[in-house]
């Protein structure tokens, strides 16, 4: 992975004391909080619902041993001995004072980690695929793109006060497992005919109040004009993206308004324009960057079978274990999702278990994957058992990957104060009803994810099964919608009808199951039957 | 009679030109487009500052409103200016604020009126804070990627 | 009745205001009546309160006070799905004050 030269190094140490300098003038009171505010946002830090929250940058979701010993360090020494994993492959801890920021960045900092850009109406964490540099389908793995456009979009003085906030994914393979085309610019690196690597470009999606699928504005641009393109791309929205509502400033509403054809060719000619200041880095700074994702040493002659005589080993392996490019090996996933738990959150004890867990059995790596999980990329097949009885000791051993129970949920009501409800407790009691009913195996893969507010945190509209909080009245009320993906066969969930409690919603996604159930033809999906089938049994059943 | 545009050089709290500043009277983009013998422009959010580029042999002094602080479009229309080529002074007005000012002077600007003045040391320190840039942009700063080839 | 809260400026926590200062406990809020505006324009000039806004709340049955949206009473409590992390850890009866 990435490590900071001495120009990385000095970049983060300048911002820390930046920030405490800033932090200083606003306790003293020379700077009020209308000014503070957007500048400690672009340091990841929100004045929430219980106190101040602050979101460290995990960029493109990669990590070794010693930063996710720091973040289990951090939650001891200035949090309350928990961190939460985001949607967006981050980090948050809830319980941060705003006189010891400057000291927790410090710390980060030593690490080569920071939260730069994590809010803000700036560019956001670039996030990727969880399985980068694993997965067997990736055509070349994705972070070094990632990795150049962080540093270029890192202190930009152009693009540090646009419209609204900006997210930015890139991925290497047609199988898409970061929700590219529901990102302001999503990128998929391909390759043309004549072999060449070039950048996919997706523009104007997100989910949110108007969620939208990016089109393909550009299908291959050069990789030595990608930060040539992308900064057309943003510098047409800084200049048109709405100001006056902030609702409708996203890239999504502009490339809808003006319409993708006619977006595109604003941003071919400024692009054109741009290709003239030369503002690329050489493709030599690309190698560079490269050289830090090589393979590691993968051993050779190893056993491509576990024993698996212990049947809940087995269902972990099953589930939990996805195939690697190299022979023996498999990328592991550790689930925050144990039954009747908070999605997502782990314990300073945790923490530091993954973390050695991480050195011991996948090269010093692991990686936060949207789904608010964590995966250890490279595990010799051997050693899975041992590592699996670890886990299982430390609660972090559900094999649960991608069944209904490995659910998606933001922090909700509990935490957030833009949120109409809480998810939390839903997604607590939808796991341990589908533990109950024993239906979790029979259904498979069913990605259910829960919002507690429109802003769609829980990305919720690209649920198999979608929830979303809302406030009717004071009470909390909850929506279902059906049908959302968040792969390469991206799409939208639909509202089934009026909303549910606490306990009708729990209820309505076991009825939506049954009818999968009933309905689901040989090899389909919960996804695949609702497509087949449509809304209409799924209504009947809910509403009769 | 024509409002008076622009600020009065007095509100120039920092200016980092060997020229003499100049009190030119100044007029909207919609106006020095149409007037011939406009040499000094006031670009509001809102204008598309390309409308300028035929006419860069003119423009002698651009102002540039920041009516919020937060409304980063001037940035953008800064920089366009200096990509195509404008080497006369570039004026950062209104909220013009400390945490802001070294960010507006990578795209360009080269003078500012703050509406509120600032703390000088405060400046300064913003000015020095960070060693290297990360962005090629038009200040001619060499970016790290640069640094690193040698 | 009308409450102010905020929430203190270095450590974040969630205040309430109680007539004469900031307390971190909901009971202790008192009701500004019209004199909201005035009283957090003073407060927030003099960084005693950081953001502040005035919320509705009624006086419950056994006379204390709880506000009038789930959202500042979680505010007021501490997230309902850790007991432990809240202002009442020992009090079970605490969620239900909440929902």
């Amino acid at each position: 992975m990435y490590k900071y030269d001495q120009y990385d190094q000095a970049m983060v140490d300048a911002r820390v004391e930046e920030f405490r300098d800033q932090t200083r003038r606003r306790i003293e009171g020379s700077l009020p909080e209308e000014q503070f505010r957007p500048l400690r946002l672009m340091n990841g830090l929100y004045l929430q619902l219980h106190a101040y929250m602050l979101r460290v940058a995990i960029p493109y979701g990669t990590l070794n041993g010693a930063q996710m010993h720091a973040l289990a360090d951090i939650a001891e020494k200035y949090d309350r001995g928990y961190g939460h994993f985001t949607t967006r492959q981050n980090i948050q801890y809830n319980w941060i004072k705003l006189e010891e920021a400057p000291d927790l960045l410090a710390d980060l900092a030593k690490v080569e980690m920071h939260a730069i850009q994590t809010s803000g109406n700036c560019i956001r964490n670039i996030s990727s695929d969880h399985f980068a540099g694993a997965a067997a389908d990736e055509l070349v793995d994705p972070r070094p793109y990632a990795e150049i456009l962080r540093q270029w979009s890192s202190f930009h003085p152009e693009f540090s006060y646009l419209p609204r906030k900006f997210k930015i994914a890139v991925i290497a393979s047609d199988t898409d497992r970061a929700a590219m085309r529901l990102h302001d610019i999503g990128i998929q690196i391909v390759k043309n005919d004549a072999g060449e690597l070039g950048a996919a470009f997706y523009v104007g999606g997100g989910m949110g109040r108007t969620p939208m699928i990016a089109p393909c504005i550009n299908g291959f641009v050069p990789l030595d004009q990608l930060i040539t393109y992308t900064e057309a791309c943003v510098r047409v929205w800084n200049r048109y993206g709405r100001r006056d509502n902030k609702y409708k400033a996203r890239i999504k509403i502009l490339v809808h308004e003006l319409g993708a054809e006619e977006y595109t060719r604003q941003v071919e000619e400024e692009f054109a324009h741009m290709l003239e200041q030369g503002i690329e880095p050489p493709l030599a700074e690309l190698e560079r960057i490269r050289g830090y994702f090589q393979d590691p040493d993968f051993k050779t002659g190893l056993t491509d079978r576990a024993d698996r005589s212990d049947p809940e080993f087995a269902l972990w392996i099953d589930r939990n274990c996805h195939p690697h490019k190299a022979p023996g090996y498999v990328s592991a996933t550790i689930s925050l999702k144990p039954v009747g738990g908070i999605p997502g959150d782990a314990s300073v004890e945790q923490m530091h278990l993954m973390a050695d867990l991480a050195t011991e059995y996948s090269f010093d790596e692991c990686r936060v994957t949207h789904a608010q999980n964590i995966v250890l990329p490279h595990v010799e097949i051997g050693r899975l058992h041992e590592l699996w009885t670890k886990l299982e000791a430390a609660g972090l051993g559900t094999p649960n990957l991608d069944r209904i129970d490995d659910i998606i949920a933001c922090p909700g009501l509990d935490y957030c104060s833009l949120a109409n409800a809480r998810s939390i407790p839903v997604a607590q009691k939808i796991s341990e009803r589908f533990a109950a009913n024993g239906k979790a195996d029979e259904l498979g893969q069913l990605k259910l994810k829960i919002s507690g507010c429109i802003n769609a945190c829980g990305h919720h509209h690209a649920g198999h099964i979608g929830i979303l909080g809302v406030d009717r009245k004071g009470v909390e009320n909850y929506q279902l919608l059906l049908g959302g993906s968040e792969a390469e066969d991206t799409s939208l969930g639909k509202i089934t009808g009026p909303g549910f409690n606490e306990d009708g919603i729990v209820d309505a996604v076991e009825k939506a199951a049954d009818v999968y159930l009933a309905n689901r033809e040989e090899g389909e999906r919960f996804l695949d039957t609702y497509r087949r089938i449509g809304m209409d049994p799924f209504k009947e059943a809910l509403y009769g | 009679m024509a409002e008076e545009l622009g600020v009065s050089p007095d509100a120039v709290q920092f200016r980092f030109r060997d020229d003499e500043m100049a009190d030119h009277g100044m007029v909207t983009v919609d106006s020095f487009v149409e007037q011939s013998n406009a040499v000094a422009v006031r670009i509001e959010p809102g204008d598309d500052a390309r409308e300028l580029l035929p006419h860069l042999d003119r423009l002698a002094l651009v102002e540039v409103n920041f009516p919020t602080f937060g409304d980063g479009r001037g940035y953008s229309s800064a920089r366009i200016l200096r990509e195509a080529g404008y080497t006369g002074e570039l004026r950062a007005v209104g909220e013009v604020l400390v945490d802001q000012i070294a960010y507006m002077r990578r795209c360009g600007f080269d003078a500012f009126a703050p509406d509120t003045p600032l703390n000088e040391s405060d400046v300064e320190a913003a000015f020095a804070r960070f060693p290297h840039v990360y962005q090629k942009t038009v200040d001619g700063v060499a970016p790290i990627w640069k640094l690193r080839r040698g | 009745m009308k409450i102010l809260t905020g929430n203190d400026l270095k450590t974040g926590a969630v205040t309430w205001w109680d007539g004469q200062g900031w307390s971190l406990h909901v009971e202790d809020a008192v009701d500004v009546g019209d004199a909201a505006d005035e009283i957090m324009g003073r407060e927030e000039s003099a960084r005693r309160v950081n953001v502040p806004y005035a919320i509705e709340a009624e006086l419950d049955g056994s006379g204390k006070v709880r506000p009038a949206h789930i959202k500042d009473r979680v505010r007021a409590l501490g997230p309902t799905v850790r007991p432990d992390l809240t202002l009442k850890p020992a009090e079970p009866e605490a969620l239900n004050w909440v929902i």
